[in-house]
């Protein structure tokens, strides 16, 4: 590394100063024992005191208090024994700054930037469909499994792809790996991809069926964001703030004019649509979305999306604070106990934790956390705050998500994520469905759904699967208690519909693109003309096959005979949780090259590896050889095959039969597929690993150090001899601000 | 060479509003210098806010971009803000960013 420039004030904060900061005052110890208490309270409020109700505050308390230890304890680990950043060595933003894609931006900004891209539809939906268990297992592991695994993950992916020039994911694993691990995560990204994009679609088509208020508002997005996109190209480019905010006033008139369009009759005839045309609708708009350029349509609803995001949580955390609602649901239910349950089928372990997915441990954020957010990051040691502390933040989502799912009533939570198959769809099987459950507290009447259906301007709410629409009743019931009351609980529930719907269709849309986009790649290792981006007929095709491959899975789960969400969804956690244990195996490889020093450490990587490895490879192992039909594709398969072949009519007509067998064919052939592209990657990157261990290091990957020129607080909150620092550098900045103020003129 | 830097970035916090009261100054103008003190606080808050917002959607990404090029290449002429939203559009187009589940 070449010294750093002796005219310059230091871009560190000195050793010295450091552990003079670190060094424990009476005042600190005290503020930490007290969030240690308080998060201590809220645990054993959650945990161990079993009353009629346990208040949301408590939740959010254990939440809270729990993010702030695991950040001042546990990740100054992982820094100080893992990444161990230098604020002496330029980050790429520094080194590559091209004021474009290597920009060194604010830690504050960044920190938001990372957020709105690490957080979709995953948090929100997961922990919806974890609730059947009780609140106590899903709030155990979104919490825990952040700060042990998640963040973990995150923040070091993070920090070796900046150390790498924002190397992506892929790259980095066909250089730690070799050929055949990098070749074998490269497959499972792109299949990956395929499935989070189908089983997403799924969610918002069983969102918007039958719901003409529903699909009035979400396809009024298309027209605002084409609006949006037109206005910053020709009528005042770069007005993003101005024209997202136009945006969300058109989206709020879109809202309160879907209530109205469904009450007329044209509106019934137009916007009443069932769940195929809807999911006919995606895929059609999924190709169009894809191939039109950027500006008009994925960028303007990124912004929206962004802005919506941001205000969204912000609002739904405030109403919790305020409304605190009492939660009745028990800490663990029936079904966590016999893993029987409607809504998804298998044991506790390891059913749950591939349900709850991206609210603790997501490796699609390792996409995220490579590429883009790493050629922005301005100084190495606010990789911590913001790889770290952005996937707290995304855990703190999904708690919120499970507080809104758990605050109805749990007989309606039943009747709303029950398939159809075992509520027949009506209110009365709903009723009977739900009350043969045996479930605590008192039996669901007809009136609580029909109710609840008028309530929201719903034609009714049974098997209404997905988790959306549940989180959606969930936010309307918290929110109209904050604001508005009961009038407000369509607008509402329509509302959170929308939002979801907006981070499902931007998702479905960049998925399909970056999926296009490998394709593009890997054919053109045979047909170079394909790695052309602006040949059209090269982006039509291989755009047309990811959109067959997304759209066949989408159409197979929305006329699935057993439910659909319930059978496809432990493949959507699968596949997530592969990714992240890919994530971590490259991770771990990365560290165990790094030398001897790191070894003794590597558990901080190596222990969520473990887990998440035996917990996917665990569930795919039951969903490929299990001998009960409810949870095993196979057994199901041939269960069906026995009846066809037996002409025996009790399982369905023919029709269903065969769309049964066909379904978990597809769905036992992915998870086989799925599993063994990762034991394959994680075997190649053991062997690495081991190597390395023998070896006392490996191949530096690296890019060459260069000395930093510039200095930045690594936290949130400057500390005092930040403070100091920035003050030395303020007249050298101002400068060159009146510097570059006077080249202008 | 100097620092390298993105002078494109506005601070929020860049005013100091420590509001103390000299001694000898009365109850009611004490009150009325707190009253101050909220107002200003809530501005500064409201600024900050603005501030964030505007940087999170990127408002300010043809400032940064104008501020490398005049210091990197004084002597070509930037882009124009149009152009310049168009060329980035572009690149998008070319290598797309996933966006999460």
């Amino acid at each position: 590394m070449t010294a750093p420039s002796p005219t310059l004030p230091p871009v560190a904060v000195a050793d010295d100063d450091h552990s003079r900061e670190a060094r424990w005052t009476p005042l600190k110890i005290a503020i930490w024992v007290a969030i240690a208490l308080l998060g201590g309270v809220a645990w054993v409020m959650l945990a161990l005191v079993r009353g009629e109700t346990v208040n949301a505050i408590w939740f959010v308390f254990a939440a809270v208090c729990t993010y702030l230890i695991g950040y001042r304890f546990y990740s100054k680990v992982i820094e100080r024994y893992i990444t161990r950043p230098d604020d002496r060595r330029a980050t790429p933003a520094e080194v590559r700054s091209d004021g474009k894609d290597y920009v060194p931006t604010d830690r504050r900004v960044l920190y938001g930037h990372h957020f709105a891209a690490i957080a979709g539809a995953g948090p929100l939906v997961g922990p919806v469909l974890a609730a059947q268990m009780g609140y106590l297992p899903g709030t155990i592991w979104i919490i825990i499994g952040v700060v042990l695994a998640g963040a973990v993950q995150d923040y070091t992916v993070l920090f070796f792809s900046m150390r790498r020039g924002g190397r992506t994911i892929g790259q980095m694993a066909r250089q730690e790996l070799g050929k055949i691990g990098g070749t074998a995560a490269i497959i499972a990204s792109l299949l990956i991809m395929l499935i989070i994009v189908a089983i997403l679609a799924l969610v918002v088509v069983n969102a918007l069926g039958e719901s003409p208020w529903g699909v009035f508002s979400v396809a009024m997005t298309i027209p605002i964001a084409l609006f949006m996109g037109v206005y910053l190209r020709y009528l005042r480019p770069g007005k993003v703030t101005e024209v997202s905010l136009i945006g969300f006033v058109l989206l709020m008139f879109a809202i309160i004019g879907g209530g109205w369009v469904a009450g007329t009759e044209w509106g019934q005839a137009i916007f009443h649509l069932d769940r195929t045309a809807i999911a006919i609708g995606i895929i059609i708009y999924g190709f169009i979305a894809a191939v039109l350029p950027v500006w008009l349509l994925l960028a303007p609803r990124d912004y929206l999306s962004t802005f919506m995001k941001i205000g969204v949580i912000v609002m739904l955390a405030g109403a919790i604070v305020i409304v605190m609602p009492e939660i009745s649901v028990p800490a663990v239910t029936i079904f966590g106990e016999n893993g029987l349950g409607p809504v998804f089928a298998g044991p506790m372990f390891p059913f749950l934790f591939v349900t709850i997915a991206c609210g603790a441990l997501s490796g699609f954020h390792a996409l995220i956390a490579s590429g883009t957010t790493p050629k922005l990051v301005e100084k190495e040691r606010q990789t911590r705050f913001i790889g770290y502390g952005g996937m707290l933040m995304e855990s703190f989502v999904a708690i919120m998500a499970l507080v809104a799912a758990i605050s109805i009533d749990q007989g309606i939570y039943f009747a709303m994520n029950a398939p159809a198959a075992a509520t027949g769809g009506t209110v009365e099987g709903a009723v009977a469905f739900v009350n043969s459950l045996g479930l605590t507290g008192s039996p669901l009447t007809p009136d609580m759904l029909t109710g609840t259906a008028a309530n929201v301007g719903e034609e009714s709410i049974v098997s209404r699967t997905g988790g959306a629409p549940t989180l959606a009743l969930g936010l309307a019931h918290i929110m109209q208690q904050a604001l508005g009351g009961q009038a407000l609980m369509a607008f509402w529930y329509h509302f959170a519909i929308m939002f979801e719907a907006l981070f499902i269709l931007t998702a479905v849309d960049a998925g399909t693109r970056v999926a296009r986009f490998m394709l593009q790649d890997s054919i053109g290792a045979w047909f170079p003309k394909f790695r052309d981006v602006s040949w059209r007929p090269g982006v039509w095709i291989c755009t047309a096959i990811m959109v067959a491959g997304w759209g066949t899975i989408l159409i197979l789960g929305v006329t699935d005979p057993l439910g659909g969400i319930n059978t496809f969804f432990p493949l959507f956690g699968i596949a997530n949780q592969l990714l992240a244990a890919i994530a971590l195996a490259v991770v771990m490889a990365i560290v165990a090259k790094r030398g001897r020093s790191y070894v003794k450490w590597l558990w901080i990587v190596a222990a969520p590896l473990a887990f998440t490895a035996v917990v996917t490879i665990t569930a795919s192992l039951y969903k490929i050889f299990s001998p009960v039909p409810a949870i095993g594709y196979w057994a199901n398969h041939f269960k069906y095959r026995a009846a066809l072949d037996a002409g025996d009519d009790t399982l369905g007509t023919p029709e269903v039969i065969g769309a049964v067998m066909r379904n978990t064919a597809v769905q036992g052939t992915l998870s086989i597929v799925f599993v063994t592209l990762a034991i394959v990657v994680i075997l190649a990157a053991v062997i690495v690993t081991i190597r390395a261990i023998r070896a006392g290091g490996g191949e530096n990957t690296e890019d060459e150090a260069v000395a930093s020129r510039r200095f930045a607080p690594a936290g949130f909150l400057p500390t005092r001899a930040e403070r100091a620092l920035e003050k030395e550098w303020e007249p050298i900045l101002a400068d060159e601000r009146r510097e570059t103020a006077r080249r202008g003129h | 060479m100097t620092a390298v830097h993105n002078s494109g970035r506005t601070d929020a916090h860049g005013t100091e509003t420590g509001v103390s009261a000299p001694a000898g100054a009365g109850l009611p103008e004490l009150c009325r210098r707190a009253g101050g003190a909220t107002v200003r606080g809530v501005v500064r808050g409201a600024r900050a806010v603005r501030w964030y917002m505007s940087e999170l959607m990127g408002d300010g990404a043809y400032d940064v971009y104008v501020a490398h090029q005049r210091r990197t290449h004084p002597d070509a002429e930037p882009l124009t803000e149009r152009q310049f939203w168009r060329q980035k559009m572009d690149d998008q187009d070319r290598n797309p960013g996933a966006r999460c589940c």
